[in-house]
């Protein structure tokens, strides 16, 4: 598999950022059907889905070198963002371990991993990372081992240490969240932190969703889908950042929404850890703007449908208000009222841009 | 596009690579990697099922004793059941050294807490065998523990021998239940202690009575148990086109719709996303899943046959 890297990517100003239009026809699209509303819609994290976003156990696409210099970008200014608890040191190396092993038989000719024995050998050729190391040994390597090998990768995990019929966010690395704190939210039980959520928890859909991720078994990991949108591609839109990225909601107008809304689609996957017991969350960012989503003329109408009809209480709490008008009267324009068919497969090449 | 597992193809493939006799009753196999690639580690407290060629096709799952880090091989120790179903029979008297046996990924249902000050580990004979890998973990974590393990005094020297590589001062066994004060080894563990127990019914049923009288924290007592997954089989009647189908024991309610050709829609599999749910239209649910509420399960309205299964010999489904 060759990809076309794009180091020169920016997800802070001045941005640069774009899919190709293969990056586009891969985009996880979150919708399956005309309506939207909260589910557990956790399924297994089989290989082979409706797009190639689904192909490789963690993902690597055109934005990973950037998407790896964004992330140091972030830690240099905030380490914080990566934060892993005292009892979680088995976590941490079951993470190198299930990564490593992954994007090495995923991606052959981009990652190797040579063992023998406990002695590693570890080589990213995107990154020119070359490491030996003594598995189990921390200060073998040069930096913590869950940081060492999250940097490496895109989107951010967080581990769940699973005790007392709970999961406990216990550790993580979160550099591009869509406006919530690991900080905040380490040490939390499932319930809390996923308070904020408006509607679901009356539904039952946490009591359900914990239960079901308490049994998750070893080589069965599962994921789903989340989505928001984002205004301009930025990755990083966290609490402790919001002066930089608030202020951006007042800038779309009916000239420019095309390019400044993006749907940002989360490919969550959840892992049961061999040694420590514990649960790697893994979240995928994917963004893409409102005019390279239209290019394909079902997602186009289906976009339309959902955000015409969301809830007032999802607008509200996904943070959507100020904007929610001019993106829907932009997403009208794509919608012939056609028909769609159930699921997210494009089914059809892009229009042109 | 084809779907397939994204981690290991499954079954694994494992080859004999050793069989050990520990005792006229107990082996000790190693079963290796078939094609040398390095198997999915075991996690600490995990089974191995494994597809012996038995008459009944059913399945027969082994705590593993080697450690998580062994990725080249898998040891178990399997004792001669007395009451076998074919399982230990088969493998303590037609396995053999070279023989290809297929097994799936090991999972774990009994681990360690990780916030445990000291752990407590009593076992009663074979019962051992998942407290082993807990062992692997805990010395090479330099971890603070105590185990407790009772054998029948002619095994003595067989469990010795099972437990010399972790041999120490906090390693005890004992030659029958006489030695052995619960309620006095409880008592004297510190605040934060979590106890783990594997091991026959009357051994367990102690090891509770200890717990009450000492009063032992619930959330920290942890006793082996296997997953549910499978039961006694049933026939499920599909109302709508009058069919049979039968749910072997070891199989799911859904698995077995779907290898009749009916295909309920179904997402998760594990009873939590509500995807499958079915219209019983006559008989007895066994419910095991999480979605329907207290009351819907009381009234017997639905299913979920993803992990549901059948109280009564014959259930009909609303398919």
């Amino acid at each position: 598999m060759t990809i076309a890297f794009k180091p020169n990517e920016s997800f802070r100003p001045p941005f640069a950022y774009s899919n190709s239009d293969a990056g586009i026809l891969r985009f996880p699209f979150p919708f399956p059907s005309d309506a939207y509303m909260y589910s557990v819609n956790l399924e297994p994290h089989v290989r082979g889905g409706p797009t190639e976003a689904f192909s490789a156990v963690f993902d690597v696409d055109e934005h990973y070198i950037a998407e790896c210099r964004e992330r140091d970008l972030v830690l240099r200014q905030d380490p914080k963002r990566c934060l892993v608890l005292p009892h979680m040191m088995s976590a941490q190396w079951d993470t190198v371990e299930l990564i490593m092993e992954s994007l090495a038989a995923d991606y052959p000719d981009l990652f190797s991993l040579e063992r023998d024995g406990d002695r590693w050998t570890w080589t990213n050729r995107p990154l020119q990372i070359h490491n030996q190391f003594i598995f189990g040994e921390a200060d073998t390597l040069p930096r913590p081992p869950f940081e060492y090998i999250t940097r490496q990768a895109q989107g951010d995990f967080t581990l769940q240490d699973q005790r007392d019929g709970d999961l406990f966010m216990d550790g993580g690395m979160v550099t591009t969240q869509a406006d919530w704190s690991l900080a905040f939210d380490l040490g939390m039980s499932f319930h809390e932190w996923h308070g904020p959520v408006p509607l679901a928890h009356e539904a039952g859909v946490f009591d359900r969703a914990l239960q079901y991720l308490l049994r998750l078994q070893h080589g069965k990991p599962v994921r789903r889908l989340n989505w928001t949108l984002t205004v301009n591609p930025r990755l990083d839109t966290s609490p402790e950042n919001y002066p930089n990225w608030g202020p951006d909601k007042t800038s779309v107008t009916a000239e420019n929404v095309g390019e400044k809304l993006h749907v940002r689609v989360e490919l969550q996957t959840l892992f049961r850890l061999p040694r420590s017991n514990a649960i790697l969350f893994g979240i995928r960012a994917y963004l893409a703007s409102f005019s390279e989503v239209v290019r394909v003329p079902k997602w186009g109408r289906r976009l339309h449908r959902v955000m015409r009809d969301l809830p007032p209480e999802l607008v509200a709490y996904k943070g959507f208000t100020r904007y929610y008008t001019t993106a829907v009267d932009y997403l009208s324009r794509c919608d012939d009222g056609a028909p769609t068919t159930l699921g997210i497969a494009p089914e059809s090449d892009l229009r042109e841009a | 596009m084809t779907v397939q597992a994204m981690l290991n193809p499954t079954p694994l493939k494992l080859r004999v690579r050793a069989i050990e006799t520990l005792t006229p009753s107990l082996k000790r196999l190693s079963l290796a990697s078939a094609d040398g690639k390095a198997l999915p580690p075991a996690p600490p407290g995990s089974h191995l099922t494994l597809a012996l060629p038995l008459d009944s096709g059913r399945t027969r799952s082994y705590s593993i004793v080697s450690p998580a880090d062994e990725r080249d091989a898998y040891s178990l120790i399997v004792r001669h059941a007395q009451r076998s179903r074919g399982g230990s029979a088969y493998i303590h008297h037609r396995l053999a050294v070279g023989d290809l046996v297929e097994s799936a990924v090991p999972t774990s249902q009994f681990s360690l807490h990780s916030l445990a000050r000291k752990h407590l580990l009593i076992g009663g004979g074979i019962g051992l065998t998942p407290l082993i890998s807990f062992l692997h973990e805990l010395r090479s974590r330099s971890r603070s523990f105590e185990l407790h393990q009772i054998c029948r005094p002619d095994e003595a020297d067989a469990f010795r021998h099972i437990l010399e590589p972790f041999a120490g001062p906090d390693i005890y066994l004992y030659t029958g239940r006489a030695g052995l004060d619960l309620q006095a080894i409880m008592g004297r563990q510190p605040l934060g202690s979590h106890l783990y127990a594997c091991g026959p019914e009357p051994l367990m049923a102690a090891v509770e009575a200890a717990a009450t009288n000492v009063g032992w924290p619930a959330n920290a007592l942890h006793q082996e148990s296997f997953g549910a997954s499978g039961g006694a089989p049933f026939i499920v009647r599909l109302a709508r086109s009058g069919r049979d189908v039968a749910v072997g024991e070891d199989e799911t309610l859904l698995e077995a719709l779907e290898a009749a050709g009916a295909n309920p829609p179904a997402l998760c599999r594990g009873g939590a996303c509500g995807e499958c749910i079915t219209g019983v239209v006559d008989g007895v649910p066994d419910h095991r899943d999480h979605f329907l509420s207290g009351n819907e399960k009381a009234s017997g309205r639905w299913v979920m046959p993803c992990v549901s299964r059948a109280k009564t010999d014959l259930l009909t489904l609303d398919l």
